[in-house]
């Protein structure tokens, strides 16, 4: 008796607590309808309560994002043009000094209040949000699947080779983004492919692994700064990692259009020759061009593996030429990134001349 | 009148919940590297201890005791301080922004604190009254607040020190928090005379 007494009084108890929280929630948590100002020209106004980001994404403004809110990728800062907006802990690691005194925030650590007055570069205002539906996912190495979108709405595309995406998880009525980049070559302009890996109880690459032929898909793009640059002879050379390989792949596909081919090294480092994919379109790009110096690597010992061994920027310590005028594209895990870097810089590349996608 | 003074001195000095219970070592040893933060956290601790132990009494005392159902103690304090945490967290969002981004991380933090839930049993198993709860929690969160800035000063110092390097910083921290445990039982003589 005494147990079910204790039974219906805890469960009792606890049901009185949540619903005190909600109701306690609704009032306490009711910022009212809030307007938004953009770059002193466009505006318009949102129920209060969420980021700024995830506001902006609502009302079709898109910002780049690449780390899913957490406040760790720094792409989606933003400046308010409101005073006394306070600084979170994780902006003050992403931010200088300065970017915090001149208003710099992470539109997805702010939360919208009162009206905002926001400064966005004007260029995220081309931004648009794509329908496509999936033509083909087809898996390539034991956790990764090559994903091709077929576009519906609008039909084309326009993007910089090494450009990323934001695939919007949960279809039509999803609300959180992850970021992509495109694999395919910026030609094909009425479909995109994507390199996805599949994160253990990750929210967007077990979405997008469960998708089916023909199922609907969102997304929004083309975002990032990481795109291979057309304006000098430079020797261009591109470091991926595992599915960094993405955005290098893309660049490799547009550098092979182009009729005076500057000289291209590729340098893929993976674990396992299984883990290696796409290899064979590498070496036939470089059968039918002299100016691809395509240089593979595996970090593990493979019995069916003849060419090189070792981490990626060992490879290049060894391989690459120093002091010759280049620019590099890097594309993997920080850790791979770091270290290439270094080895970068050692050669003679000057810092700013390398660009990089962390992932 | 007197009696509540010496409580709250007490719960502050000689029987200080974090250096003669210890208990709430996570953020202790964790959080205590500096002095700022280590006092943001303390301020919070304090609040949040009083607030719960004083619902935590009236839920005590108002049902739990009349429906004789006093073996629930631990798990309604444990939703009492989740639900309490949760709550001033929401506030402060709305109403103190600039205090809710001080406290931070820290706020939800404190819903797992042992000294928190500690100050609810010990205030069941010692029998205070209601204003006695009130200075005894409030004295606690003090004294855990004097704790951990103390020792925010002390390891600051460690940076010019040179430990052992099997004790690391973890290893050594608890040891200092050993030595001001007794420094502080030396506080003993002083409330009963």
């Amino acid at each position: 008796m005494a147990v079910v007494k204790a039974l219906i009084f805890l469960n009792a108890f606890s049901l009185f607590i949540c619903l005190l929280i909600i109701f306690l929630d609704r009032i306490i948590s009711n910022y009212g309808i809030c307007k938004i100002t953009i770059n002193n020209d466009k505006e318009f106004t949102a129920k209060g309560g969420k980021s700024l980001l995830r506001t902006l994404f609502e009302n079709k403004y898109f910002i780049p994002s690449a780390c899913g809110g957490k406040g760790t990728c720094g792409y989606c800062r933003v400046k308010v043009l409101n005073e006394d907006i306070p600084v979170s802990p994780s902006e003050s690691l992403i931010f200088t000094r300065e970017e915090i005194k001149a208003n710099y925030r992470l539109s997805c650590q702010l939360k919208v209040k009162t009206d905002l007055r926001i400064e966005i570069p004007s260029e995220y205002l081309e931004i648009r949000e794509y329908k496509g539906s999936l033509e083909s996912s087809e898996p390539v190495t034991s956790d990764i699947k090559k994903i091709r979108i077929k576009l519906l709405e609008p039909d084309t595309i326009d993007f910089k080779p090494g450009q990323y995406v934001q695939v919007r998880i949960g279809g039509e009525a999803g609300t959180d983004y992850r970021a992509y980049s495109m694999a395919s070559d910026p030609e094909e302009r009425n479909s995109i492919e994507l390199n996805v890996k599949l994160i253990p109880d990750g929210l967007g690459s077990s979405y997008i692994h469960a998708l089916k032929e023909g199922e609907k898909i969102f997304f929004s793009g083309p975002y990032g700064d990481f795109f291979l640059r057309t304006d000098s002879a430079r020797k261009i050379v591109c470091v991926a990692g595992g599915v960094g390989l993405a955005p290098i792949k893309s660049i490799v596909l547009a550098w092979s259009r182009q009729p005076d081919k500057r000289i291209l090294e590729l340098y893929y480092g993976s674990r396992t020759i299984k883990d290696l994919y796409d290899h064979d379109i590498f070496v036939k790009i470089g059968e039918a061009n002299k100016n691809l110096r395509y240089f593979p690597a595996l970090s593990q010992e493979d019995p069916e593996w003849k060419g090189d061994r070792g981490y990626i920027h060992n490879i290049i310590q060894e391989k690459l030429t120093a002091g010759e005028e280049s620019e590099a594209y890097l594309c993997g895990p920080p850790i791979m990134i770091d270290a290439v870097t270094k080895v970068l810089t050692e050669k003679g590349i000057p810092l700013e001349r390398i660009y990089y996608d962390k992932f | 009148m007197k009696e509540l003074f010496l409580l709250l001195f007490a719960s502050i000095v000689t029987s200080n919940i974090a250096l003669t219970y210890f208990l709430g070592m996570c953020p202790f040893l964790a959080i205590s590297k500096e002095i700022k933060v280590a006092t943001g956290m303390g301020a919070a601790v304090t609040v949040v201890m009083t607030f719960t132990s004083l619902a935590n009494w009236l839920i005590n005392n108002l049902i739990l005791l009349p429906a004789k159902l006093e073996f629930l103690q631990f798990l309604i304090f444990i939703i009492t301080i989740a639900a309490m945490v949760q709550v001033l967290e929401m506030f402060l969002d709305r109403y103190s922004p600039t205090l809710y981004s001080a406290f931070g991380i820290f706020l939800p933090l404190i819903t797992v604190n042992c000294a928190i839930l500690g100050v609810s049993l010990f205030m069941v198993l010692r029998s205070y009254s209601l204003i006695e709860t009130i200075f005894y929690s409030f004295g606690s969160g003090l004294g855990w607040t004097v704790a951990i800035v103390a020792i925010g000063g002390l390891r600051k110092g460690l940076i010019f020190s040179d430990p052992p390097k099997n004790f690391g910083a973890a290893g050594i921290t608890a040891i200092l928090a050993g030595l001001m445990a007794l420094a502080f039982i030396g506080f003993t003589g002083v409330v009963r005379g």
